[in-house]
């Protein structure tokens, strides 16, 4: 009832645009925690959502890594999915139909074990209507080839890029990790290679040990860190690479409510990222972009983009 | 088919400590208590905070004469702790009820391998099983008879019950696989179904493949969505070509073909 009536009172706008793509809001998936998309729509109205994020894929089915491939640690999640995917032909034909009829622009999220690859995936995907922005995962914590490895070196990274834009006339967006020295480095690189966007962070590396067995708890040794265990370092790395770049920048990390969302969008983030909280709680997007209406209601704040970067320093 | 999975605010019921370890525990949840299937599951979150973090997954153990969401549990880590401190009243967030059940089959011979815990999710199986006219052998195990689970409530069914312990305190010396194999012999049953620990429902499926029983069992595995978003809960399981590939524990289990899984990975 009080939500109700606060939004009658004061309707701001939640518009946003990312790289020429206007978002009815900032609040989107995180890749691989929405599956295709499909599984989630028992729960919410995909149509309400910013965008669609749909895991990451790979040229051909990657089986993923051995099981356990999750552990729960304090306020935390460590993974080790390992991108596990149909491979991109099967997500045209299977995959694509369902979520190209959906109302929010459509990002999809690639990988590759060389730079051609992630080419390769790039033109393949360019062809089919529907799809309204790349998102390249040089991230990935949990696989032996590519993957993070072009997340590390920034002349790497804007290799990728370059060969990625080259292939496409989407919008592309760069996916960063937080495991480096100086994030700012490999952002401003694939800037300077024409990323349209970045979107960060992507997970945290980190491990557990089983005292009883006596062995790692994942069965591939070392996962990805989420939950809102890594907000902070999340939000600081957001801060950071939007004084250090132009472009605008998709924050995620730990997002769990409304006030978490409006903290990444004060630190300089235009759109955030849900993951982690949908597998905790199925809802989380929904419930989060109904916050987000209440706090400007409440705030009366005419346009959520008077947030973006206005964190009083 | 439609998916009928829903996420409330349950109000416990009842709870009871019924092992120094073990707690049986009722929920009033009319929507999944109406849709449950055996071997469904429902996935609980365990916190008002976000620690712990994930929800914590159950198989539905019983619905009770008045509709109740009936669960049995060990507590084990910090999850099953805060909800073994659940009393009368509280409410709790439940999403279920979610998961493939065992198949129900007709006017058949059937056996029910129960190791330990495994007890939880064939105890419901069994109710339905006799509903649809089936002669149901239920084998009990446990390391002694004090931890034979749910005793009292499966005489007051019509199951022909068997018990096996591991240090003979009741009915047969040794394991509950080992007592089904005194009883199998092709044409025995027509139809088996396990759950237990994973060495067992391994010798299980080896048991029922050789006389070509088709057999089930219910998987655990470390699980975050519970619906399929993450593919983080997976299982090894070989396709009719021998091809093997990971399948969710979540949504295309946790009931799976007995002899459709690795079993050594
Ligand atoms: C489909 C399914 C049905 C289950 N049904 C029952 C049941 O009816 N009764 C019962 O007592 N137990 C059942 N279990 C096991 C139960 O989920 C775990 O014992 C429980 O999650 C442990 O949580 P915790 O907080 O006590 O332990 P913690 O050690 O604090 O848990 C840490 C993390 O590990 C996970 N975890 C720990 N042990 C297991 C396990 N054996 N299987 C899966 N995840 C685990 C937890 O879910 C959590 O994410 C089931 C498991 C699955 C997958
Ligand atoms: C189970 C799981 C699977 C993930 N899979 C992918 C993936 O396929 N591609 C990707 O770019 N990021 C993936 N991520 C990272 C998330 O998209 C996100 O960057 C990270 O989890 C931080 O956000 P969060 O704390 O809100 O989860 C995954 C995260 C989790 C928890």
């Amino acid at each position: 009832m009080e939500r109700v009536q606060a939004v009658k009172g004061h309707q701001g706008s939640l518009e946003v645009e990312i790289a020429g793509i206007t978002l009815q809001n900032p609040v989107m998936p995180a890749a691989g925690t929405f599956g295709f998309g499909e599984e989630l729509a028992p729960f919410i109205d995909l149509n309400r959502l910013g965008a669609i994020v749909v895991k990451t894929l790979t040229l051909h089915p990657t089986p993923g890594n051995p099981p356990p491939r999750i552990s729960e640690t304090y306020s935390g999640l460590l993974n080790s999915i390992g991108l596990q995917n149909p491979g991109v032909e099967k997500f045209v034909q299977v995959k694509l139909p369902y979520l190209r009829q959906l109302k929010p622009p459509l990002i999809v999220n690639i990988a590759g074990r060389t730079i051609s690859e992630y080419a390769e995936l790039a033109s393949r995907l360019s062809g089919e209507a529907g799809i309204k922005a790349l998102e390249v995962n040089i991230s990935c914590p949990n696989v032996k080839e590519g993957g993070i490895i072009f997340g590390t070196v920034p002349e790497m990274a804007a290799q990728v890029t370059a060969a990625v834009k080259k292939q496409t006339s989407l919008p592309v967006i760069v996916k960063l990790t937080p495991n480096v020295t100086d994030i700012t480095e490999v952002a401003k690189a694939v800037v300077d290679a024409g990323a349209d966007a970045l979107a960060l962070i992507n997970t945290l590396r980190g491990m557990a040990i089983d005292l009883e067995t006596r062995r790692p708890a994942l069965g591939n040794i070392i996962g990805g860190l989420s939950g809102p265990a890594i907000k902070p370092v999340a939000l600081y790395a957001v801060w950071r690479v939007a004084r250090a770049v132009k472009v605008p920048i998709i924050g995620m990390g730990g997002i769990m409510t409304a006030h978490d969302v409006i903290e990444f969008m004060l630190a300089g983030a235009t759109a955030v990222a849900v993951g982690t909280a949908s597998l905790v709680n199925p809802r989380a997007l929904i419930e989060i972009i109904e916050g987000l209406e209440d706090y400007v209601a409440a705030q009366g704040i005419d346009d959520v983009r008077e947030l973006i970067g206005a964190v009083q320093i | 088919m439609k998916l009928l999975t829903e996420i409330l605010e349950a109000v416990v019921l009842a709870s009871s400590q019924i092992r120094p370890d073990i707690y049986l525990l009722s929920l009033e949840a009319p929507t999944i208590s109406r849709d449950a299937r055996p071997g469904q599951f429902v996935h609980i979150r365990c916190s008002h905070t976000y620690d712990p973090l994930l929800r914590r997954p159950l198989s539905i153990h019983d619905i009770g004469s008045k509709g109740e969401l009936v669960l049995l549990f060990q507590a084990k880590g910090r999850g099953t702790a805060w909800l073994a401190g659940q009393q009368a009243g509280n409410r709790i967030n439940v999403l279920g009820p979610v998961g493939q059940g065992f198949s129900i089959v007709a006017n058949k011979k059937v056996a029910i391998v129960a190791g330990g815990l495994g007890v939880v999710p064939l105890l419901f199986l069994a109710r339905k099983l006799l509903e649809s006219d089936n002669e149901v052998n239920f084998f009990l195990g446990a390391q002694d008879c004090d931890k034979l689970l749910r005793l009292e409530a499966l005489r007051r069914m019509e199951v022909n019950l068997f018990l096996a312990t591991d240090d003979g305190s009741a009915g047969f010396k040794g394991t509950v696989t080992d007592l089904w194999k005194k009883h199998l012999r092709p044409g025995a049953f027509d139809w088996a179904y396990a759950c237990g620990p994973q060495a067992e429902m391994a010798e299980f499926a080896r048991l029922a493949e050789r006389v070509a029983l088709p057999a089930e069992v219910s998987l655990e595995e470390r699980m975050a969505c519970g619906i399929g978003l993450c593919r983080g809960c997976v299982t090894a399981v070989c396709d009719a070509s021998g091809h093997k590939k990971y399948e969710n524990v979540c949504s295309c289990g946790p009931v799976f073909n007995a002899a459709a899984v690795c079993w050594e990975d």
